[in-house]
């Protein structure tokens, strides 16, 4: 299980609104203090994972938030400055105005250019050695195959040229298990879990990055055992019921529809975690996050997941 | 206090339709295209779907609903094994397995994207050479394939055309999360740009010639160094073949455009009340108005029960957790009368502390609900609270379920 810590790049991925966010920023968040230098990218411009540490937000440069725990949003026009400033040595003071509408035209039309530049520049820290770990929070699972599949897509389009001696390096580490995973996000419902059970054959079938584990997220607490709840069941009814209510001087009765609720959906639930463990190759391990009644977020709840995550492996 | 906030809120009752100006019923009955769109995760898709099966129900229309999410999950929720590109008719012993009788028609698709783009370059290719030579052309097969831009597009375009060359009363149209959505939204305007483009004028130019422009003579080289000649020679090889379609695919994207703001159009915004997609769902609320299109409805999904928020239920919780060992005490002949068995009072304190634990921890959830409920900051014509359901929605019967509380 600890191998996912000796991973370099880490794609945190799945369905919306799952708490895909909410894993990456744990996960590096774990990482980081276990003393490992870590940079979590956000990948769409448009998310918060700043918020999940209650910093304030980030953009394409890396800033160091907490000890040892960097962050930065990709922003893919700074990505191709970057990019050429890096590897074409091509003077940028002064072409960038033209450049960056050449680009947006170029990103367009040339399709994977965009995706090549989100996904390279995470790679690039990675060969450069500038921290233990990057954990990308990645596009959706529906959208993740795109951004993993296009420096394939694009090394079989362009034959010679400097992209094309980009997507070699990047392909290579893409596509080594020791440095790179794709971590899933889910939940114990049905379409997650079917989502979830398809982005695993689709990436293996069209990406070069390996599935290294599947995290289940909002696991509910199982509130009884067996003989508990058979107590339970005979408390409901009268007479056992109608003495609760006086007992405690009003109506239990809402109490004990919500443990009802608490049962009915663990329950439910269950089915379709089993289902997701014998959907999924076994070889891949899986990582059980409890469910935390309070539907905030912030640094609070993200330590509190970091811990989780720590205990599921086995830390 | 969050506390004192959220327990006014629950004074006043959840009004599970506060209905300024109609109904969910005389949404659907009086526009042609419903399209739904909301944040990942809020069970958009099985709403859209409970629309058009209510719809199909109630009005006696021939309704469509289309999913355009990448995922495929239309097919789960209407219980079919694979709806393709085409359109199908849901069964009306599916119906029946049911108990419903419709006094309309059910119809369902889901986008490919490849074939859409396919059967567009067949639409609009001049003639029968410059087609085959786009759909062989490596490029159009990544941009059709593969990358994420032309999705959004093509979605658009596939409503579009189902719209004008089909007889359904009402399409109801399943959206990407969010972010996508938005994207999906300017998709025909920017295809418009894309084509109209000075940029794309250069590229076109036949490559020989290029080389002795002296303006884009700079851009040229750039080009070639990162993308590589071939490539160019790919790109620009393919948009010299789709300039033949560019009248047509121009016209085309207004249209599709014109379509999402015609008075017939109308969006159902879904969201959770959780804050992070409640907050999504109001910025998408807000761009729908900036753009001047039509805010039907705000769907309020998978709401906890009002049972939870309770002041009452709450002190009784807090009395049978203090004193469980007590209450279990004077409970345990009762319950070993039941049967035998059940009558260890540290058993059944056990119980109590846990049944207590659960309705606190979900009453923290509850609360925290309908807070957000009253910070709602978009007011829709139509509001509708839908309750969580204990089990899933995803056959025919359930998604009525679901349908009615939507209706209501």
């Amino acid at each position: 299980m600890n191998a996912l810590l000796d991973l370099k790049l880490v794609f945190v991925t799945g369905k919306g609104g799952v708490g895909k966010t909410t894993v990456a920023s744990a996960l590096a968040l774990f990482a980081s203090q276990r003393g490992k230098k870590v940079l979590i990218c956000e990948v769409d411009a448009r998310g918060d994972v700043a918020g999940f540490y209650e910093a304030p937000p980030t953009g394409f440069n890396q800033k160091e938030i907490l000890p040892g725990l960097f962050a930065m949003t990709m922003d893919t026009e700074a990505s191709l400055r970057e990019y050429l400033k890096l590897q074409l040595r091509i003077p940028v003071v002064g072409r960038i105005g033209p450049l960056a509408k050449a680009f947006d035209f170029v990103a367009t039309a040339a399709p994977g250019v965009r995706e090549i530049l989100t996904v390279g520049k995470p790679v690039y820290e990675v060969r450069e050695r500038n921290y233990d770990l990057v954990v990308v929070d990645a596009p959706s699972s529906g959208h993740i195959i795109g951004l993993l599949a296009a420096p394939q897509a694009i090394n079989n389009l362009v034959k010679v040229g400097l992209i094309r001696s980009q997507t070699d390096w990047l392909l290579e580490i893409l596509s080594d298990p020791q440095v790179t995973g794709m971590v899933a996000v889910c939940t114990p419902e049905e379409m997650p879990v079917n989502e979830t059970v398809e982005l695993a054959a689709r990436v293996h079938e069209e990406t070069t990055v390996q599935l290294s584990a599947v995290v289940v997220n909002r696991v509910l607490p199982e509130l009884f055992g067996r003989q508990e709840e058979k107590v339970f069941e005979a408390l409901v009814v009268p007479p056992p019921s109608e003495q609760l209510d006086e007992l405690v001087g009003g109506d239990a009765g809402p109490v004990l529809e919500a443990a009802r609720l608490a049962v009915t959906m663990r329950r439910t639930r269950s089915t379709h975690l089993d289902r997701l463990r014998r959907s999924i190759d076994e070889s891949v391990p899986m990582l059980y996050l409890p469910y935390l009644f309070t539907r905030s977020h912030g640094l609070r709840t993200t330590r509190q997941v970091a811990s989780s995550i720590g205990e599921e492996l086995g830390y | 206090m969050a506390a004192d906030r959220a327990r006014r809120a629950t004074d006043k009752g959840p009004s599970s339709a506060a209905a300024p100006g109609g109904s969910i019923d005389g949404l659907l009955a009086t526009k042609e295209i419903v399209i739904a769109c909301g944040p990942g995760g809020v069970g958009k898709t099985t709403t859209a779907a409970a629309a058009a099966v209510m719809a199909a129900i109630r009005h006696g229309s021939k309704v469509l609903v289309l999913t355009v999410d990448p995922a495929k999950r239309l097919a789960d929720a209407l219980g079919l094994d694979g709806i393709g590109n085409t359109e199908h008719r849901v069964p009306d012993e599916a119906f029946r397995a049911a108990g419903i009788k419709p006094r309309g028609q059910l119809w369902a698709a889901m986008l490919d994207t490849k074939e859409s783009w396919d059967a567009l370059i067949r639409r609009h290719a001049p003639d029968k050479q410059t087609r085959d030579e786009i759909l062989a052309n490596p490029l159009y097969q990544n941009i059709s394939g593969r990358f994420i831009q032309s999705h959004d597009y093509i979605a658009m375009e596939r409503l579009y055309e189902i719209h004008s060359e089909s007889d359904y009363d009402l399409i109801v149209v399943d959206t990407p999360p969010t972010r996508n959505a938005l994207d999906f939204l300017d998709a025909p305007q920017r295809m418009a740009d894309f084509f109209s483009s000075r940029l794309l004028r250069w590229l076109i130019v036949p490559y020989r010639s290029r080389l002795v422009n002296v303006a884009t003579k700079p851009f040229y080289q750039i080009a070639d160094r990162i993308l590589g000649t071939e490539f160019l020679a790919d790109i620009s090889e393919f948009f010299i073949l789709f300039q033949s379609m560019y009248d047509g695919f121009v016209e085309r994207s207004d249209s599709v455009g014109r379509l999402l703001s015609d008075r017939r159009t109308t969006f159902i915004v879904v969201s959770t009340l959780e804050a992070v997609p409640l907050r999504e769902a109001e910025y998408f609320a807000e761009q729908l108005t900036a753009r001047r299109l039509h805010l039907g409805a705000i769907v309020l999904n998978k709401v906890l029960p009002v049972y939870l928020r309770g002041s009452e239920g709450a002190t009784v919780a807090e009395s049978m957790k203090d004193r469980a060992a007590d209450l279990a005490s004077h409970l345990a002949p009762a319950l070993e009368a039941v049967d035998p068995a059940l009558g260890d009072p540290d058993q059944i304190a056990r119980v109590l502390t846990e049944v207590a634990d659960s309705y606190l921890n979900f009453q923290v959830v509850a609360l925290r609900e309908m807070e957000e409920r009253t910070l709602l900051s978009v007011v829709p014509d139509v509001l509708a609270t839908v309750p969580f359901f204990d089990s899933d929605l995803f056959d025919l019967a359930g998604l009525v379920r679901l349908g009615e509380q939507i209706w209501e």
